[in-house]
């Protein structure tokens, strides 16, 4: 091989190298946002780290289907609830076996007539303990889940978080509004059973 | 004006800033004038920001340090 033909080999692959360090530091520096919503996609904080470390692995691999100046976060996203997916997941109940949630005023309703007087509405949240709502989110069925952790925790838009599941926005509308009632529900049960 | 069915079913819709224009100014006349409908917003919206920061749960320094290993080693 002549030294014509090398030399830009050479620079190709250094510009290459530079490239993939570079996507790689931007991925770990979202790695603690990307964590924030792989913990309560999946059950256990294990289940949480096996994923994390598959996603990371498989983005590495792939990094030059990344393109540059998109949303890092959505793509890293994207490849995790797809490889969550492929875990199996999907043998657990189907939405349409639950039951009917109750309206958007359920909540505040169950917390003020369970509490003893009137109570002023910036107190009546404080009724709920941080447990509360990690066991009512725990309970929500995986594909409101889903739809809930990306745009309520993940703050994703419902474009984004239609891309990431592959899903049309309606259904990104739909599963929300449902799933935010189902998490109400839950926590309305957690918070007023624990009382009793 | 809308109700305060209306207005329930349109809550998330309007935290959410997906409502029409019209929908918006329509909500927001009746939640000036309804204290029941008030309330129960004011309860949504802090409602929101306590789910979120309940369910954070810092990253384990462990896990950051094996993302970083999984990167190309560098020739």
């Amino acid at each position: 091989m002549s030294e014509t033909t090398r030399e830009p080999d050479a620079r190709q692959l250094a510009t290459d190298a530079r490239d993939r360090v570079r996507f790689e530091e931007e991925a770990l520096a979202l790695s603690d946002q990307v964590y924030r919503v792989a913990r309560h996609l999946v059950g256990s904080r294990e289940e949480a780290e096996d994923l994390m470390q598959e996603t990371y692995a498989r983005a590495f691999r792939s990094w030059r289907s990344f393109t540059p100046g998109t949303n890092l976060r959505a793509w890293l996203l994207r490849i995790l609830t797809n490889l969550n997916i492929d875990r199996g997941r999907r043998l657990q109940r189907t939405p349409d076996q639950q039951p009917l949630e109750e309206g958007d005023y359920f909540l505040y309703n169950r917390l003020e007539e369970s509490a003893d007087g009137p109570s002023d509405e910036d107190r009546v949240v404080q009724r709920l303990s941080q447990n509360d709502v990690v066991s009512a989110l725990s309970e929500v069925p995986h594909d409101f889940r889903d739809v809930l952790v990306l745009v309520d925790i993940g703050d994703f838009t419902y474009a984004d978080a239609a891309q990431i599941l592959d899903i049309p926005v309606g259904t990104v509308m739909s599963r929300l509004h449902r799933g935010r009632r189902i998490l109400k529900k839950a926590m309305a049960e957690s918070a007023i059973g624990s009382e009793s | 004006m809308c109700n305060c069915d209306e207005c329930e079913q349109w809550m998330q819709p309007y935290m959410d800033r997906v409502l029409t224009d019209a929908e918006r100014a329509e909500a927001e006349s009746h939640l000036n004038e309804c204290s029941y409908c008030r309330k129960r917003y004011r309860f949504e919206e802090h409602l929101r920001q306590f789910v979120r920061q309940a369910v954070v749960e810092p990253m384990p320094i462990a896990l950051k340090q094996k993302l970083a290993d999984l990167r190309t080693p560098l020739l």
